[in-house]
């Protein structure tokens, strides 16, 4: 059981990275793409490598996990938008 | 046919990978973004390494609130696209840092690799005196913190102080005494305003529960205090609320709050239980809980001020 | 002497890597940013969703459980605002 918690956690991690080298290369909104890729994937590979491992309390640290990526996504949107001089509201 | 040690090389690998990218990364923008996904690695490995606790915080403080603190910064003093030409230190500089570096790594490397087996760790006795201490707590990270080592934690808070002063002390002198500006210009469109408004209840909650599990399981007033600082800041940044005007008494009280009480029973400790921040032992998981409680609301102060940044003067204030 | 749980427990875990899979090579070839997004926030947050419906009956007390749940609530409300917010920076870029 541990051994298929860790594969799957493994392949989330090189879907993850995959995703990230192709999203860093593109712009301001494809590095906001990359924190929730870096966000979901994290958490879901965090919850298998801890259950696998039996790293006790790690669903405190996904959820802190999931709230910090929403409040990261938060405060790079209001950068891009004031960088672009939002013309709209 | 384990696969773990396949999974902590490519971790390592990700973690140097990130890092590189971070260091070469072109604007300001990509390299905090590098910085926040190098945070994310270095909590998986703690967490490899059975450090719930150093994960969370991790997380929590060096991939979210610094990462935002960092953006923040960087925006302010303009250089988010790039740094002038002529503003670069030159090939020399450059190359004194890199030997410096490659210097200090070899060194670190060299010295865990040559660690005797067991290494020497104060491990054993700092947790035999946070049980002595009579601390009664189930999460030894905490019973460490708040007991055996309760001195350097109090002064960690007053460091937190300190910076928030400094950052206070860069605006104008004219504009002392006001609020900084709105952490957004324009007005916030829906979707925004939504999500704040549905993350930061649940995000209190679960800070504050982070905080209150942290006796007995992975957590701690640092890591709730951090989590209720980015909903602060969630809220601010969706322009719910304001940020606060620096000289209203309420924010000092609440940034003063954390280490003035911690000092407080210290010294009472000197008192009632013989020393310098002593607890009585029957009391002390009380006092603990009561202290962290203090210094919770402490951090939520101390950070969101920090990523607001100095008084704006604004006369619309 | 694999229980029904623990099938059930692969197959779920199973399934969220594949749509991790999926969502990864939708950002590779999807021909658009905003198709990326898509590809990105839906299919991620669907295996996500998965990985933690199998780990559901691992978890080591009830509270743990619930906490499960919670963060693929948390995650899927911050997904779908996030793909909302970049969504517009994206229109924002093209204009």
């Amino acid at each position: 059981m541990n051994e298929i918690l860790l594969a799957a956690a493994g392949l989330i991690v090189l879907a993850v990275a995959v995703g990230l080298a192709r999203i860093f290369r593109g712009d301001d909104a494809g590095r906001l793409m990359a924190i929730q890729l870096l966000g979901t994937g994290g958490i879901a590979a965090l919850l298998l490598i801890a259950y696998a491992t039996s790293v006790p309390g790690v669903e405190d640290v996904a959820l802190g996990l999931a709230l910090l990526a929403a409040f990261a996504t938060i405060a790079f949107v209001n950068l891009i938008d004031a960088d672009q001089g939002d013309a709209e509201a | 046919m384990s696969a773990l040690p396949y999974i902590d090389v490519g971790l390592a690998l990700l973690v140097v990978a990130v890092g590189i990218w971070t260091v070469a990364a072109r604007d300001l923008f990509a390299a905090v973004i590098g910085y926040v996904a190098y945070g994310l690695l270095l909590a998986f490995v703690w967490i490899r390494l059975y450090a719930p606790d150093v994960a969370l915080t991790e997380a929590a403080v060096g991939g979210g609130v610094t990462g935002v603190l960092l953006i923040t910064a960087g925006k302010r003093l303009g250089a988010v696209k790039n740094v002038a030409p002529e503003a670069q230190p030159g090939l020399p500089l450059r190359l004194l840092a890199g030997i410096l570096a490659v210097l200090v790594a070899s060194a670190l490397g060299a010295a865990i690799l040559t660690l005797p087996d067991p290494p020497p760790s104060l491990a054993p006795e700092a947790a035999l005196a946070a049980d002595g201490a009579g601390a009664g707590l189930g999460n030894p990270i905490t019973a460490v913190l708040m007991s055996y080592r309760s001195f350097d934690t109090m002064l960690e808070k007053i460091v937190l102080i300190l910076a928030v002063v400094g950052v206070w002390s860069v605006g104008a002198d004219e504009a002392w005494g006001g609020a900084p500006a709105p952490l957004r210009q324009s007005r916030p469109y829906a979707p925004m305003v939504f999500l704040a408004q549905m993350l930061a209840p649940v995000g209190v909650l679960v800070g504050i529960h982070i905080f209150w599990t942290g006796a007995n399981a992975p957590g701690g007033a640092f890591q709730g205090g951090a989590l209720l600082a980015a909903m602060w800041m969630v809220t601010m940044m969706a322009r719910l609320t304001e940020p606060p005007r620096i000289d209203a008494r309420w924010l000092r009280l609440a940034l003063v709050a954390g280490p003035a009480v911690f000092l407080v029973i210290g010294l009472a400790g000197a008192v009632i239980a013989g020393s310098f921040f002593a607890y009585p032992h029957s009391l002390a998981k009380p006092i603990i809980l009561f202290i962290e409680a203090f210094m919770l609301v402490s951090i939520a102060a101390a950070l969101p001020m920090l990523v607001a940044g100095p008084p704006s003067g604004r006369s619309d204030q | 002497m694999i229980t029904l749980l623990d099938l059930l427990s692969i197959g779920a875990i199973g399934a969220g890597t594949f749509f991790f899979f999926a969502g990864t090579v939708g950002l590779l070839r999807f021909p658009d940013s905003l198709t990326r997004l898509h590809a990105l926030t839906k299919a991620d947050n669907l295996g996500l969703g998965l990985v933690v419906l199998g780990l559901i009956p691992h978890a080591e007390s009830a509270l743990a459980a619930f906490k499960l749940i919670v963060i693929w609530a948390l995650v899927l409300l911050s997904g779908a605002s996030a793909a909302q917010l970049i969504g517009r920076a994206l229109r924002r870029d093209r204009k």
